[in-house]
């Protein structure tokens, strides 16, 4: 329990304050935290490739496309800063998300959930590589699909249309 | 299970606890940076000391915590301490000198802005070095070496608004990155053998007998043993760390940091970590000695190339002007040395020169910088001179280094651990040649570090910042004194009158036997130096050039054979014409498979999806538009009422999703109720 | 009251959930909503882990590698999403949510 209770406190502590921040890059090197104690769950959890996945996907490569994202998105170094955010918005965001969060943590308290005792299981990469490969082969191929498409979609989203004037801008 | 070794992570942790502590406080801390991490070092050299006390306590065992990482699979990657006298001393080495350039660092630092960065970058190197010394797994051992390196690259590359210092930084890291693809390649095969990575582990580890003489007798492609195999590719990453012919190129470079980082990561410390671990796989790389037949032992490679690093090196110090440089130089040959000590089977010795070349050459380092710190910046010899009288303990300093590395007989501790090695050479079956190259070098060093001695302090200064030099405050010369009292005493740990540290390294009692055991070989060794610090005195002390565009003595005598040597042998020029325009050509191909073949496939696709599109256009233009059109009139109409709703806000949306939600969250809890 | 570990979970997520709802409604700069999103998606991802660990049959391995699955498309998501908010600072000078009305209807 311990473990678990401490990871629970740095993961929601860092998302909390990623989520205030008024400087976009303290932000995003908070959300690394978040997501290495997220990833820290998995473990404690016993799902270690899952673990190493998130750290691989989150820790290493999402927050990087976010930190780029963010650098290519000012203009100048105080740019990163932003302006307070409006009260009346802010305001009804904690309204409808502390509800939210209050009918969620009631449903769960209140339900009798069957579970089993005693210590973590671990799944081994080979069982993991069977399922994907056997069972939910379908899947994995429209996953496949997904990730080209859309990574096709970013490219093209994401570039300059070439200037008329000039053939080989860049 | 014993406490002290389950808790040797104390050690590297001190410093890393100062580098985290220096890294997060804001940039005017300078003094509390400094001061946490001069803190942190000292109580790892007492922490370093307890456990070097404890390794004495029975120096024939090793004694080690190992611990599981993670498991992949059924298979566990284990982690570990080790603790037994060769990473004891070493790591009481370490934490000593790291401390002492920790001290010159306050002072030759003290207007830098990013002061308080360089201390946290120094901590972090700290700590990844003792890392490195008490790691019991080659896996942690490579995790600490790769630390070393990034905390190397971040040094060099300290005062990154210089061009060259950033490309000294760059050129160092991918340097030794070459070589440590090899280490990994070394590393993976090892595992992939034997099932683990743990040094020590009650008889499984890799340099235990058991698993020494299966992969010895395992034999790999050309009839090398598997051993010598992985074992040389383990040598590729200790090259690159150490310098060693041929990826000596980033070392002299790598001068371009600031003058306590040359101290301490590229002379004493980090350098000297490929010599570290070759002396730790020992059993590894001469696992393949009882076997005759294979076609070439790991060690005697070891040992040619150390030979031809030693005697390359000093052969260009020779020939540089700049100070910095020739000790670069001279550090690349004495590691060379140290390479040959390993090749030729005496780890031992090897280790002791690395232990006294560590405080010799960190002092002669630390001299430098006074020297430099003094003059403003300036490195170039034939611009000093004449800094004898007003940099006296600088110079008296200085000259201890000196005579420490040429190996100036009986007082200085360069003597005993260069003549241990000598010895070694001397007795090696294998060939005379490491012998041979190892007693030229001897000559080289002694006459160009006269050369490097003269031109410094001697005759007149030759520019208007040599001539205001004076000597630098307490903060900078006391660690140069301890160091000089260091490089006096620590040769007589290892003498043939004592040979204390010996003993311990190996775990056997050696007889003390008379201190001119050496006898002859002894002699001619000291007849060497003799000769070397005779005909640099009679070319550069005699007269000391009084203009600093006089040409060199040296340059005078042999100008061709002086220019290739100031070149540098051309080594840059050559990687420059070689594996930088075979990168070129890479980049040409990739580009053109890229442009034409995956770029046509590309098009290809693209007017398969035209070519639909247009049959699909013909269909519905002639086929179905007309009836359709009145229906889509009523569609479009009543989506336009729809659309009101949209208000392009997307805070509004989520507002609504969220409140979707929770109403349906609502609805379910109250069914359940019922 | 006591809680076991399962609710624990459930109920880390669900906070986790919540606050990436806070932060993507709350916040005008378009990157921090993604994230926000990114949160949220994260925290389902808690649920399935959670509801494996704590399963009477360990042996399946769905909710693995539905999280696996989850995984890949979220890294799709933030590709596409992180694209879209260089469109659109391309297009309006600043990445503010509120002012990226251009689909209104």
């Amino acid at each position: 329990m311990i473990p678990l209770i401490l990871i629970v406190l740095v993961t929601l502590a860092t998302a909390v304050v990623a989520m205030s921040r008024r400087n976009l890059i303290h932000s995003v090197l908070l959300l690394i935290g978040t997501w290495a104690g997220i990833a820290a769950f998995y473990l404690w959890a016993g799902a270690e490739f899952v673990a190493f996945a998130q750290m691989l996907i989150y820790v290493g490569a999402v927050s990087m496309v976010v930190l780029f994202a963010v650098l290519l998105t000012r203009r100048s170094r105080e740019d990163a800063t932003l302006i307070p955010e409006s009260l009346g918005r802010a305001f009804s965001a904690f309204i409808v998300a502390g509800l939210a969060f209050g009918l969620v943590a009631f449903a769960v308290l209140s339900t009798q959930l069957p579970a089993r005792k005693g210590g973590a299981s671990t799944i081994s990469v080979q069982q993991i590589g069977t399922g994907l490969m056997g069972s939910h082969a379908a899947a994995l191929l429209v996953i496949g699909l997904i990730l080209t498409v859309a990574l096709l979609g970013a490219v093209v989203i994401a570039a300059t249309e070439p200037r008329e004037s000039e053939e080989d801008a860049p | 299970m014993n406490f002290a070794v389950q808790h040797l992570w104390v050690i590297p942790a001190c410093p890393l606890l100062a580098a985290a502590i220096s890294f997060s406080v804001p940039r005017q801390n300078r003094r509390v940076s400094a001061g946490i991490a001069i803190a942190a070092m000292i109580a790892a050299f007492v922490f370093s000391t307890f456990a070097l006390r404890l390794a004495l306590a029975n120096p024939a065992l090793h004694q080690t915590f190992n611990f599981g990482w993670f498991d992949v699979g059924d298979s566990r990657v284990e982690l570990g301490w080790l603790l037994d006298p060769l990473t004891a001393v070493m790591c009481v080495m370490v934490s000593f000198v790291s401390s002492l350039i920790f001290i010159f660092s306050l002072g030759y630092l003290k207007e830098d802005a990013n002061f308080k960065q360089f201390f946290g970058y120094l901590s972090f190197f700290a700590a990844a070095m003792l890392g490195l010394l008490v790691a019991n797994s080659l896996l942690l051992l490579f995790i600490c070496w790769e630390l070393v390196g990034v905390a190397s690259y971040l040094l060099i590359g300290f005062w990154f608004h210089k061009p060259e210092a950033a490309a000294a930084a760059k050129k160092a890291f991918i340097t030794t990155r070459i070589g440590d693809l090899g280490f990994l390649l070394g590393l993976i095969w090892l595992y992939d053998r034997s099932g683990t990575l743990l040094f020590f582990d009650g008889g499984h580890g890799v340099l235990e007998s058991s698993v020494l003489s299966m992969l010895a007798v395992q034999t790999t492609i050309g009839g090398l043993a598997v051993s010598t195999a992985i074992g040389l590719l383990l040598f590729c990453g200790a090259a690159g760390k150490s310098g060693q012919f041929p990826l000596h190129v980033w070392l002299p470079d790598a001068m371009e940091g600031p003058t306590p980082v040359s101290a301490l990561i590229h002379a004493a410390t980090m350098v000297a970590a490929g010599v570290f671990l070759m002396a730790r796989v020992y059993p590894l790389m001469s696992a393949d000695q009882a076997f005759a037949s294979v076609p070439v032992h790991a060690l005697t490679v070891v040992a040619y190339v150390g030979a031809i690093t030693a005697l390359m090196g000093a052969c260009i110090a020779v020939a540089q002007n700049d100070l910095k440089r020739i000790l670069a130089f001279s550090t690349v040959s004495q590691l060379g040395y140290m390479m040959l000590a390993i090749g030729v089977g005496s780890w031992v010795a090897a280790i002791f020169h690395l232990l006294t070349h560590a405080f010799f050459k960190a002092l002669l380092f630390l001299g430098a910088g006074s020297v430099i710190h003094a003059s403003h910046h300036e490195q170039d010899i034939r611009k000093l001179g004449g800094l004898r009288g007003s940099m006296r303990t600088t110079f008296v300093t200085f000259g201890i280094g000196m005579m420490a590395l040429c190996g100036v007989p009986f007082l200085f501790s360069g003597f005993w651990s260069k003549e241990s090695i000598l010895h070694a050479a001397h007795e090696w079956d294998g060939s005379v040649v490491p012998f041979a190259v190892g007693l030229m070098a001897v000559v080289l060093t002694a006459f160009y570090m006269t050369r490097l001695m003269a031109e410094t302090f001697f005759g007149r200064s030759r520019s208007a910042a040599a001539e205001h030099a004076h000597e630098n405050s307490r903060v900078m010369t006391v660690p140069l004194v301890v160091l000089a009292v260091c490089a006096i005493a620590l040769g007589f740990i290892g003498t043939p009158a004592w040979p204390w540290l010996q003993s311990v390294l190996t775990g056997v009692r050696i007889e003390s036997t008379s201190i001119f055991a050496g006898g002859a070989l002894m002699g001619v060794s000291i007849l060497l130096v003799a000769v070397g610090i005779g005909s640099g005195w009679f070319l550069y002390g005699r007269r000391v050039r009084s203009l600093d565009t006089a040409p060199d003595a040296l340059g005078r005598l042999a100008p061709r054979l002086f220019r290739f040597l100031a070149e540098r042998m051309k080594f840059d020029a050559f990687y420059a014409a070689t594996v930088g325009r075979l990168n070129s050509i890479m980049a040409i191909l990739a580009d053109g498979f890229d442009r034409f073949i995956i770029g046509g496939f590309v098009s290809a696709i693209g007017w398969l999806g035209e070519l639909t599109g247009n049959i699909n256009r013909a269909t519905d233009e002639n086929a179905l538009n007309s009836g359709f059109n009145s229906v889509s009139e009523r569609i479009r109409a009543a989506g336009k009422s729809y659309s009101r709703a949209q208000t392009g806000e997307t805070h509004g949306y989520l507002r609504v999703l969220a409140l979707g939600f929770v109403v349906l969250v609502i609805l379910v809890l109250s069914g359940g109720a019922r | 009251m006591n809680v076991t570990p399962l609710q624990l979970c459930l109920l880390f997520s669900s906070a986790l959930f919540c606050i990436g709802l806070a932060g993507a409604l709350s916040r005008s700069n378009t990157i921090l909503v993604l994230l926000g999103v990114e949160l949220m998606l994260n925290a389902a991802n808690l649920n399935f882990i959670a509801f494996w660990r704590f399963s009477p049959s360990p042996a399946a391995s769905t909710g693995v590698i539905f999280v696996i699955f989850a995984i890949a498309v979220a890294a799709a998501e933030a590709a596409v999403g992180l694209a879209l908010v260089i469109a659109i600072y391309r297009h309006q000078k600043n990445i503010r949510l509120q002012d990226a009305t251009q689909l209104r209807g």
